[in-house]
């Protein structure tokens, strides 16, 4: 059956030769980076956790150490332009991706059917390759060499989303999550139903700023307000107090640097030079949309 | 109370801008410490989730194609399709493709579109081709109409996932409600994420008239 473990062997390949490109172009620092994040997708099921926390601390300390160079992701030297074509090999990655989703949940011998869009994707990816390739004629090293031109300019941010990931099990085994829902469920007035969905609406926010992800945080708003207060105390609908949540959190992700991959990966794919830019753009949407989702559980949550 | 050292290292570290990676493993060390963990069982946790997540990262396998077809002038093109459209302002393909975005993640096909795969090579370059036309090129260092085209996918990806019954959130949300006995059915959720996409809709795209009202009004 294809899985996580044919995707992983593809992604991995696909490092490795940034890797190898890397290498040629003698910047060591990008080379060791690319080697790492090969070696966890080839053999990560081989490493063991320590083994695994040991690669996270090469890559931590090669991007600590100034050697990833952001580089800039304008395409170098003279583009080749082509007709309208173009589009539709752009196109072969999303409409591969949509088929695949709905074909491969059909075949689910062949395909893992939670895996389904990744496996598509990657499929896409593949194919449009193999187009380009036939069609473009471009060198064989001409893709990786222009693909990791976007991947410079992504560089750490790329396993940032990651490590948080990783962070958020370090807080779930030390019992963070108890003490700040602890602390904000003791911080709303006994008895009050707006403070208790404030709390909890703007603490889904806030606790999703820091942790950069809304599913750190919702476990534990719901652990410390959620259930005891406003479902529990104030007969709250769960459904609507957990869905309106973590979108509140939500929010939250428009709002964060930590949120890597939607926030910091766009910045530097566009090359902009303020990486928070795309955050600025977002405040105006994400704090009346907080308002709202405040309102909406406030008005339905409790009918 | 200790074990929130951790919250604290990763503000103070974002405040005084080092490395995320970095401060994002000190905040690990500094919590495991707090809560009395030894260190190789903090450095097992971290690298068993990291293992664990590493998906989340496939998704620059699109790299080398987008790279390619940037070569042969895909944004170029992008940009000459909007400047031969008339009446094409920025305002309008924004809302367009926020309600693009917006029903195909809740179809949960939130992997077609996103920065790499839609944002850089055509929607950030028919944006500025829009905006030019509208009102002139944009002064140096204005930065604001690419990053508004990657704030609009990301509105509309995360306001339109909810409604998928089989995405990632819903799962989570049903597992944590199923651990305080409260059973829901995924649709019960998905259902109550519509409001909230309507409510992102209308405030995006409110925004972005308004947009197109000052960028006319300046040519």
């Amino acid at each position: 059956m294809i899985g996580l473990g044919a995707v992983y062997v593809v992604a991995g390949c696909m490092f490795l030769l940034f890797a190898g490109l890397s290498l040629r172009a003698r910047r060591f620092g990008h080379t060791l980076f690319y080697a790492l994040l090969a070696l966890s997708f080839l053999c990560g099921d081989r490493l063991g956790d320590v083994g695994n926390g040991a690669l996270v601390l090469g890559l931590v300390a090669v991007a600590a150490s100034g050697r990833l160079k952001r580089a800039s992701p304008s395409v170098a030297g003279n583009v080749q332009p082509r007709g309208n074509a173009i589009f539709l090999a752009a196109l072969i990655i999303p409409a591969t991706a949509l088929i695949g989703t709905l074909l491969f949940r059909l075949l689910p011998a062949l395909v893992d059917p939670k895996q389904a869009t990744l496996v598509a994707l990657t499929l896409g990816a593949l194919l449009a390759l193999a187009i380009g390739y036939t069609w473009l004629r471009p060198r064989p090293a001409t893709p990786f060499v222009e693909g990791l031109r976007l991947m410079d300019a992504i560089g750490w941010a790329a396993v940032l989303p990651q490590m948080l990931a990783s962070l958020g099990a370090v807080f779930a085994l030390a019992g963070v999550g108890d003490v700040v829902g602890g602390m904000a469920g003791g911080a709303i007035p006994h008895g009050s139903l707006i403070g208790a969905v404030l709390a909890y609406a703007i603490g889904m926010a806030l606790f999703t700023m820091v942790m950069g992800n809304a599913f750190a945080a919702f476990p534990v708003m719901v652990a410390g307000v959620g259930v005891p207060l406003l479902i529990h105390a104030h007969h709250g609908n769960p459904a609507i107090v957990a869905a309106v949540g973590m979108l509140a959190g939500f929010c939250g992700t428009l709002l964060t640097p930590m949120a890597a991959n939607f926030n910091l990966v766009p910045a530097a794919l566009l090359g902009l030079k303020d990486r928070n830019a795309v955050i600025r753009q977002q405040i105006a949407t994400a704090l009346p949309l907080l308002a709202a989702n405040i309102a909406l559980l406030y008005m339905f949550g409790f009918a | 109370m200790l074990v929130l050292a951790g919250i604290v290292v990763i503000a103070a570290g974002f405040l005084l801008r080092f490395n995320p990676l970095l401060v994002v493993v000190v905040s690990a060390a500094v919590t495991g410490f707090a809560a009395g963990l030894p260190p190789l069982a903090i450095l097992a946790a971290f690298g068993k989730a990291f293992n664990a997540d590493r998906y989340v990262t496939v998704v620059y396998l699109v790299l080398p194609v987008i790279g390619l077809l940037e070569r042969h002038g895909l944004q170029q093109r992008a940009r000459a399709v909007v400047e031969g459209m008339r009446g094409a302002t920025v305002g309008r393909l924004l809302i367009a493709y926020l309600l693009f975005r917006q029903i195909t993640a809740a179809l949960g096909l939130t992997s077609i579109a996103g920065p790499a795969q839609t944002v850089r090579p055509l929607l950030a370059p028919m944006a500025i081709a829009a905006a030019e036309a509208q009102a002139g090129p944009a002064a140096d260092g204005d930065e604001r109409i690419p990053a508004l085209a990657a704030a609009t996918d990301n509105v509309g990806n995360f306001f339109g996932e909810d409604i998928f019954v089989a995405v990632g959130s819903i799962l989570l949300m049903k597992g944590v409600l199923a651990g305080y006995g409260i059973e829901l059915m995924p649709f019960q959720l998905s259902v109550w994420a519509i409001p909230s996409a309507v409510a992102a809709f209308l405030i995006h795209a409110m925004r972005l008239l308004w947009l197109d009202r000052r960028l006319g009004r300046r040519r």
